[in-house]
């Protein structure tokens, strides 16, 4: 039983990339066989952040222009061999792929692997259209800001006309001094707004940076609020009933212990 | 000036107020409808009221409207005379 999911969020910057690679990660690290697709031809990132941009040989678009095989073009992992990219190509623009394309694609890598995750552009334009055609499941990202959850909204609805009913939610970046504050949005509140189930709440955390600049994704990282947010996503995909976590807060004596740095 | 002393009295946090107008705009936003889709539930709306009155479909309106936190579709058709069946 292979699940072919894809990653998308209307809005761009909100983390689709780095939630990707997080899951990929994540479920490779939990020993299924995973194979992560970048269909945001023209910006191809995820080779970046799973630290594999310097082992490309051939992308998406050769192999969908029957240039090379499938196998030929998917890079591995170099920590995780049950995990495979599928980068994209960095020259091409995005009308290079289309939907009857990917799925057939999908459909090929079905037979082989336990999960497909496709990494939508940004937008509701064709490459949002491609990248969702193959899909089982849609997992949308948004942040506790209003321009990204109007525009999860947005793609919501779309979902629903291409017929993609099985939609989840992951909310990323989310700062709990301001959710505590009043100041910012917390799950409750969107999950009111857009009426998804909402499988992940991911806390805004500077890991999340500093393992993207050493092309390592948090999620291995337990000393991470992230790290552990996206592993708790990952089980949940795999069916587990975890529940969701309490954000660690900046108290009073955190504080006051980076202030003396001891 | 009034504005920014009722902000800072107002006791309301921004998570709220951004949830509350977003909840808003979404109404507004779910309920958009394509000029094309209008044009033909306008042309339906002729047919089947056509049976029963004649209507001047000239000067007929439709449109969506968002009525506090709802949204209604709002015709205002003139009749120019009953249709009458036997």
């Amino acid at each position: 039983m292979s699940e072919v999911i894809v990653v998308t969020s209307g809005k761009g910057g909100v983390g689709k990339s780095t939630t990707t690679a997080n899951l990929g990660v994540g479920l490779a690290m939990r020993g299924k066989k995973v194979v992560l697709i970048d269909t945001d031809t023209g910006l191809r990132n995820l080779d970046l952040l799973l630290g594999l941009e310097n082992r490309i040989m051939y992308d998406l678009v050769d192999v969908i222009d029957g240039r090379v095989e499938i196998k030929k073009a998917l890079v591995r992992h170099k920590k995780y061999e049950n995990l495979q990219l599928l980068p994209t190509s960095q020259v091409k623009d995005k009308s290079a792929v289309n939907p009857a394309d990917l799925m057939a694609l999908c459909d090929e890598l079905r037979k082989e692997y336990d999960y497909v995750i496709i990494d939508c552009p940004a937008g509701i334009e064709q490459g949002f259209q491609t990248a969702i055609a193959g899909a089982d499941t849609a997992i949308v990202v948004t942040m506790p800001e209003v321009s990204a959850v109007r525009d999860a909204d947005k793609i919501i609805g779309e979902l629903g006309r291409s017929e993609k009913d099985n939609i989840k939610l992951i909310i990323n970046r989310i700062r709990p001094a301001m959710v505590d504050s009043g100041e910012m949005m917390d799950m409750d509140d969107i999950n009111d707004i857009l009426a998804i189930k909402c499988i992940g709440q991911v806390p805004d955390d500077i890991k999340v940076v500093t393992s993207a600049n050493r092309g390592e994704p948090v999620v291995g990282d337990s000393d991470s609020q992230a790290g552990k947010a996206y592993e708790n996503i990952v089980g949940r995909l795999l069916g587990e009933d975890i529940p969701f976590m309490e954000f660690e807060k900046e108290g009073f004596f955190k504080r006051l212990k980076k202030a003396f740095k001891f | 000036m009034l504005d920014s002393i009722k902000r800072m009295f107002s006791s309301e946090k921004s998570g709220k107020v951004a949830k509350k107008r977003l909840q808003m705009v979404l109404i507004q936003d779910r309920a958009s409808v394509s000029p094309e889709v209008m044009e033909k539930l306008r042309d339906d709306i002729i047919q089947v009221i056509s049976k029963y009155m004649v209507i001047d479909k000239a000067d007929m309106e439709i449109s969506l409207e968002n009525v506090d936190d709802s949204v209604a579709l709002v015709a205002n058709i003139p009749v120019q005379n009953m249709r009458h069946h036997r």
